[in-house]
């Protein structure tokens, strides 16, 4: 009997040990360096962030680093971004999820969504730049950014309203219209609150790529630095302060990093990281309690 | 039942009803439009920004001219070796992350215990979130001072090395390789565990051992998604702009390793800050040929997707 060829005995294949010893090093490399990267920029930069850095703004005068107005920017540009890409990725996902027909246009409008979310940001950067810029004149301000960075998270946004909806089971809305609901009542009543976990992940992970946008923004939004001006005014005036806010150039965290990092400062930088490392986690931290609360709900 | 039901009851439709409805109908029709819109607009205004600077200089003078002088009296825009260096830095990055990302996805599918792949998979999440100017601080902070010792060393006898102090070619590709990572990762592991176990279950039984399974039977049937992934990634490294901005040294040269080189997108970001006139237009022209590129690769992908898909049915 030729035992080295029976599958009663175990033969050791140097190949399978040598490619299985690739596969453990290749694993342990990218969680490696992925500790590596998160501890290192912690271990670096976490010296540099305080109370002062976070609440104040840069002054030459009173010789402090803050980042008070980079957040603040931050805050401005995640806010006007939502507020215009949210309504239209919602209602696009409406149309093709409920009223679109499979055609030219269909395939039309995924290509395209598909093909604005491979664009890289520096491209989105040269449009916001000369369309928002040059066509309709806006100066360097957190709207234009906010209105370049809507472009860019505008697929998230319809992706995931999209897989939302398609979980929707068809008896919700056959129920819905045999009752004799209208389309738009049965989408405002029945659909939109069903799908409300699948937007609201897409609105998370539009605010990490706002967070950690760089490129798109440096030639949209510059790099000012400062806090609205409200001390001493009225409420009337601090609400217009606030409205001019968005017309005045500004920096966000990832921005200000990037200048930072350029000049060769490197604590200030680290310090930013480590609160944009924390930023990430957070947002990571709030989509894994989301999926597991959404997760048996779903299941009913 | 209450009162409220009634408005909204098929006894009652009335006009405004249907008015409402047509209306409904309308706005979401002009969001889905929107993102036609947006692309179109981009592409045009890609080509109004990028093709001035291509009339003006000449075609063949930008497109294969080999110097970068925009601020020289007598200016030369040759963007030649800027195409290389992304073509090869790209190709460099892939060639080193690809392969570590499918292993990995390997072994997140199919090799490591339960609970192991529940740590390392959020971890590979994470990794995707990080901004890329964090990549560029590590890069330029910890990358650049081991690769200009690297260089000190390779170039020990050379007289003629011009020294980039370790910010050159090669620190731009290992940046670029562990920022596709993710991505590789990501899409080539869900593509592993959508091979139908029937497949797995077979070659098994044939007597093949788990390791020859998953090379000669499960990665070859989930190619599609592994091809998808390598094509993202592709298109994340081509696309990259900060993370390599200030690691990659800021001279346009031939993209050999050691050499200080500019990407295409690390051309538009570090110039786009002060130029002026033609060289503002030459950098809208960087930007057009770039734009050129995703497009290839986004129909490329398009494509693959398409045929997946059709695949599966």
């Amino acid at each position: 009997m030729n035992k080295s060829g029976s599958i009663l005995q175990k033969r050791s294949r140097p190949v399978d040990m040598l490619l299985r010893s690739l596969i453990y090093f290749a694993a342990f490399l990218s969680v490696a360096l992925l500790l590596g990267i998160i501890g290192y920029v912690f271990y670096k930069g976490i010296g540099s962030v305080s109370w002062t850095f976070l609440t104040t703004v840069t002054s030459a005068l009173k010789q402090t680093t803050g980042i008070a107005g980079n957040i603040v920017n931050t805050l401005y540009i995640i806010l006007i971004t939502l507020l215009i890409a949210t309504p239209l990725g919602v209602g696009a996902a409406i149309y093709l999820n409920e009223y679109a027909r499979p055609g030219r246009l269909v395939s039309a409008i995924e290509f395209t969504t598909e093909t604005l979310s491979g664009i890289p940001s520096v491209i989105f950067g040269l449009f916001g730049l000369i369309f928002f810029g040059n066509t309709l004149k806006l100066g360097y301000s957190l709207l234009r950014g906010a209105l370049t960075l809507s472009i860019m998270v505008l697929p998230l946004i319809t992706r995931n309203t999209q897989e939302a909806l398609r979980t929707v089971p068809d008896s919700y809305r056959n129920g819905a219209l045999g009752m004799g609901a209208t389309k738009w009542y049965m989408i405002r009543t029945i659909l939109l609150p069903s799908a409300m976990p699948g937007i609201v992940t897409g609105i998370i992970l539009a605010v990490g790529r706002i967070v950690g946008e760089s490129a798109a923004l440096l030639f949209t939004a510059g790099s000012g630095y400062l806090l609205p001006k409200l001390a001493g005014k009225g409420l009337g005036e601090g609400i217009a302060a606030l409205g001019n806010k968005a017309l005045e150039s500004g920096g966000t965290l990832t921005v200000e990093l990037y200048l930072q990092m350029q000049n060769g400062r490197y604590d200030t930088a680290f310090g930013i990281g480590c609160v944009l490392i924390i930023i990430v986690l957070a947002i990571n931290l709030l989509m894994k309690v989301l999926a597991a609360k959404l997760q048996p709900e779903r299941q009913r | 039942m209450e009162m409220k039901t009634i408005p909204d009851s098929v006894m009652r439709s009335s006009k405004s009803k249907e008015t409402v409805e047509i209306i409904a109908q309308i706005i979401f029709t002009v969001c889905a439009l929107f993102a036609i819109l947006a692309v179109m607009a981009i592409t045009a205004y890609m080509m109004i920004g990028g093709t001035p600077a291509l009339l003006k200089v000449g075609i063949k003078e930008i497109l294969f001219g080999t110097v970068w002088k925009p601020t020289a009296a007598e200016p030369q825009y040759g963007i030649l070796y800027v195409i290389l260096t992304s073509i090869v830095g790209t190709a460099l990055a892939i060639l080193i992350g690809v392969p570590i990302g499918i292993l990995s996805a390997v072994f997140l599918a199919e090799v490591a215990p339960k609970r192991l792949a529940m740590i390392v998979k959020p971890a590979v999440e994470l990794l995707a979130g990080i901004p890329s100017v964090i990549y560029g601080l590590l890069g330029i902070y910890l990358l650049n001072p081991l690769m200009y010792k690297l260089e000190l060393f390779v170039f020990r006898n050379s007289t003629e090395h011009q020294y980039t102090g370790g910010a050159n070619l090669l620190s731009a590709v290992l940046v670029l390789a562990i920022m596709i990572l993710p991505t590789v990762i990501n899409i080539s592991e869900t593509s592993i565990r959508a091979v139908p176990v029937h497949i797995k279950s077979a070659s098994l039984a044939l007597g093949a051992t788990h390791i020859q399974t998953i090379f000669k039977a499960i990665l070859p049937a989930a190619r599609s998604g592994v091809v998808t992934a390598v094509v993202l990634g592709i298109g994340r490294a081509i696309g990259e702009a900060m993370a390599i901005s200030l690691v990659s040294g800021s001279s346009v040269n031939l993209p050999l390793p050691f050499n200080s080189v500019r990407f295409l997108t690390t051309a538009i970001v570090s110039e786009m800050g002060y130029a002026q006139g033609t060289h503002r237009q030459v950098l809208f022209t960087i930007g057009l040929v770039l734009f050129v590129f995703i497009m290839i690769i986004n129909i490329t992908l398009n494509k693959i997707l398409k045929k997946g898909g059709a695949e599966h049915e």
